[in-house]
């Protein structure tokens, strides 16, 4: 008899751990929400950090001022190109000659695709795939084989592999889930000799013909972060909401947010939401019972509109407040009227690498590391966009940037996903 | 106290039953089930001592408002727990739920009624799914729920494409967000913690009905209640149904209380499981009371409100949680032993077997399991 009783406190035991393992697993999968998705990562130094989980949570692990120094500038860099065209944008530097891929006829492009298990990649994917018709039409591109990794590193390697081995490719595109994992995959890649395209988050390696991705996490944490200085007081609250811990992005905008409101005496809570609204609530709810909230700073815009129903909720004022370029927070800033700002990871990002391999095939030099332009909406513009995406979905993004694309407005409004 | 009236009823012969209503309610506070109202006590003190102004009764109010969804599919879970069974696919209906409100209310009022009648079908039919799998195909449930969970989050990435849509209109938001305004003292009853008022009370009398002491009794020893000629399959579905309700309303609360995105409800199976063996209630089933299940939920929300208020930096959050729980349960699961142990010297029938002769049915049972 007292075997059974202790048979079944292990077995409740047991199945308690395996409920503690299997939360934990969830948060880790999570980061595909955005992790991948905003991931651009100069991350190359940092991909070691990323390893280290157990650390994630010093900011010196994620911050490093010669990246932090370069985003900086970068933000008021002069982008060479036409402005009505950010998606062809990038900084001077660097240029990769690839006179050796010109040639004619229509090529096959093998695109392995992190995820699309949140709204910025969704609208990025559909806007891709406008794209992909625009070049198929012209006789550039013969197909596009895709395969979704769905936020796993593995099933992404064996994706690679997959198409190095029988995907009769003519070119790569490449949205890599992480940044350590995928890197061996991408360098296979490039051993094929065919161009590789890699976009959004990075690899540790510089093989690919060209890499492109918006400015990065710290410069979206400098203007986010510069912006709720401006408008507070020191001594001010500030709560931040983030997605999870251990993504590099997510944790260069919070690492260089964070140094911010340290030197500006700004005080902040952060909180790993994992982007759930019924999380990012109870947590708001519980501070504000603390005491009064200023600022709400968010390391992505997905529960935005959670984050201010809690202060409706609590009969509070509203706070000044960093979202995103998500719809459902553009339009709750524009219903209440509050101060705010919305960073942008710039979602038009997602035409330009079938753009580069037109390009590449055409014997054109692309940058070696194309860095697209990354432009916050203040709340001057914000009227333009919401008129400009008016119609949209909630979790669509204003700087989709696909507005002269087949299919406009009709194919982002129905949100059929490819 | 409910527990004790339920000892009363017993009749005075059984040694549980003995002694005046305090002492009862002392033995009755040393079962895990009703251990865990003083840890639910505890957890409260120190909440408002790490922050005063959460003890004023507008703020209490409101976090049982908010706790109201979870300590709802705490109960659910409760009632498949207790028939010896597990319910996995809670979350997933809740996730299912909230889309599915979100896709087919939208901004429309005049579908509020009509939808809300099939999400109430829906749940219904995944409860009955889930129970005539498990009864009938003799599968068992953590596969069946683990299946279901599975297929229903399947359905709800081909709904969504794994992200949010918008949320409905927001009249239908206010059962989970709104609450009757003006009330002296507490100035706002929030919508939830009125839901799961009346569904604690009908809870407490579903488990004293024949159908509760029942589903009680095949948790404990399926055998005895088949052969004493009840319909075991129909008790559990019956269960699952009512699991797969309790995550309906969680759901239509949650879309209210938080809105429409594909996180909604997530992992919510395993925090109703947690807080149903935090509530002293047994995994494998045949003890615990159902309000325990959810003052379990409550204390589940008072330690994540204690965590955030002293400030654990939040890398260490999910380990603390952790190492709480676990501890919290280790020690319930002993004082059912010690409960258990006591009871070694009354005669139990020779050769039956082991899993049954601890709750045998000549053993009266603890105060505190129905």
């Amino acid at each position: 008899m007292r075997r059974t009783t202790i048979g079944r406190s292990v077995a409740a035991l047991s199945a308690l751990a395996m409920l503690a393992a299997c939360s934990t697993d969830e948060s880790l999968d999570e980061p595909a929400t955005e992790s991948a998705a905003e991931g651009a990562d100069e991350g190359a130094e940092e991909g070691e950090g990323s390893d280290d989980g157990a650390e994630a949570g010093s900011d010196d692990e994620w911050f490093d001022q010669s990246e932090y120094d370069e985003q900086d500038e970068q933000r008021s860099a002069t982008f060479e190109g036409d402005p009505e065209q950010p998606y062809l944008q990038y900084i001077d530097g660097e240029m990769t000659d690839t006179s050796e891929f010109a040639s004619d006829g229509a090529k096959k492009v093998c695109f392995s695709n992190a995820s699309i298990d949140n709204p910025w990649r969704q609208t990025g994917w559909i806007t891709m795939n406008q794209q992909l018709q625009v070049l198929q039409d012209d006789g550039v591109i013969s197909e596009m084989e895709t395969r979704d990794a769905q936020a796993d590193d593995n099933t992404q390697i064996a994706d690679i592999d997959y198409f190095i081995s029988e995907g009769n490719c003519d070119a790569f595109v490449i949205s890599p889930n992480s940044t350590a994992a995928l890197t061996p995959a991408v360098e296979r890649a490039c051993d094929t000799g065919l161009p590789v395209v890699v976009f959004d988050r990075g690899v540790e390696t510089d093989c690919p013909t060209t890499f492109i991705h918006p400015i990065g996490g710290y410069a979206w944490g400098i203007d986010t972060a510069e912006f709720l200085v401006e408008n507070l007081e020191e001594g001010d609250k500030v709560v931040a909401l983030r997605i999870l811990p251990g993504v590099d992005v997510l944790e260069h905008r919070w690492a260089a947010a964070e140094r911010i409101f340290e030197e500006n005496g700004i005080e902040a809570v952060d909180f790993f939401t994992g982007a759930d609204p019924t999380e990012i609530k109870n947590f708001i709810s519980d501070e504000l019972a603390t005491g009064e909230i200023q600022g709400v700073w968010m390391d992505a815009g997905d529960g935005a509109v959670a984050a201010i129903e809690a202060f409706e909720d609590a009969g509070q004022d509203y706070p000044v407040m960093t979202g995103e370029d998500e719809m459902s927070f553009l339009r709750k800033w524009d219903d209440t009227g509050l101060t705010g700002l919305a960073p942008v990871y710039s979602n038009f990002q997602w035409r330009t690498p079938l753009l580069a391999v037109e390009q590449i095939f055409a014997g054109e030099e692309v940058p070696t590391e194309w860095v697209l332009p990354q432009v916050p909406i203040t709340e001057d513009e914000r009227a333009d966009f919401l008129e400009a995406n008016d119609g949209m979905p909630d979790g669509h993004y204003a700087k989709f940037g696909g507005e002269d694309l087949p299919g406009y407005p009709d194919v982002w409004q129905e949100r059929v996903i490819p | 106290m409910t527990t004790a009236d339920a000892t009363t009823t017993r009749g005075a012969t059984l040694p549980m039953s003995e002694g005046g209503t305090a002492a009862r309610l002392g033995r009755t506070l040393r079962t895990p089930g009703g251990a865990v109202f003083v840890l639910v006590a505890v957890l409260l003190v120190g909440v408002v001592a790490a922050n005063p102004s959460f003890g004023e009764p507008g703020s209490l109010i409101r976090f049982i408002g908010r706790t109201a969804p979870i300590a709802i599919a705490a109960m659910g879970q409760y009632f498949v727990i207790v028939s010896g069974e597990f319910d996995l696919s809670m979350g997933s209906v809740v996730t299912m739920q909230v889309v599915i409100a979100g896709n087919f209310i939208g901004q429309d009022e005049s579908r509020i009624l009509p939808v809300m009648l099939l999400m109430l079908v829906l749940g219904a039919l995944v409860g009955v799914v889930n129970g005539l799998a498990t009864t009938m195909l003799k599968v068992p449930s953590f596969i069946v729920t683990l299946g279901t969970m599975l297929a229903l989050s399947g359905l709800v990435l081909y709904l969504t494409g794994g992200a949010a849509t918008g949320n409905p209109v927001d009249s239908f938001r206010q059962i989970g967000r709104g609450g009757i305004e003006g009330v002296p003292v507490l100035d706002v009853i929030p919508y939830p913690a009125i839901i799961l008022l009346v569904l604690a009370v009908a809870a407490v009398w579903l488990m004293r009905r024949p159908f509760g002491r029942t589903l009680v009794a095949v948790g404990d020893n399926p055998q005895a209640v088949h052969l004493s000629g009840s319909a075991t399959w129909w008790l559990k579905t019956r269960a699952f149904v009512l699991s797969s309700l309790a995550a309906t309303v969680a759901g239509i609360i949650l879309v209210g209380y938080a809105g429409v995105h594909p996180s909604v409800g997530q992992g919510y199976e395993f925090t109703a499981i947690t807080a149903v063996v935090v509530g002293g209630v047994v995994l494998g089933g045949g003890r615990g009371w159902v309000l325990s299940a959810a003052a379990g939920a409550f204390a589940l929300e008072l330690l994540f409100t204690l965590l955030n208020f002293v400030g654990v930096a939040s890398t260490w959050r999910d380990t603390v949680q952790g190492v709480i729980i676990i501890v919290a349960v280790a020690i319930g699961a002993r004082a059912w032993q010690g409960g258990r142990r006591r009871r070694n010297t009354e005669p139990t029938t020779p050769g039956a077997e082991p899993r049954h002769t601890g709750s045998a049915p000549t053993t009266p049972p603890d105060p505190g399991t129905t």
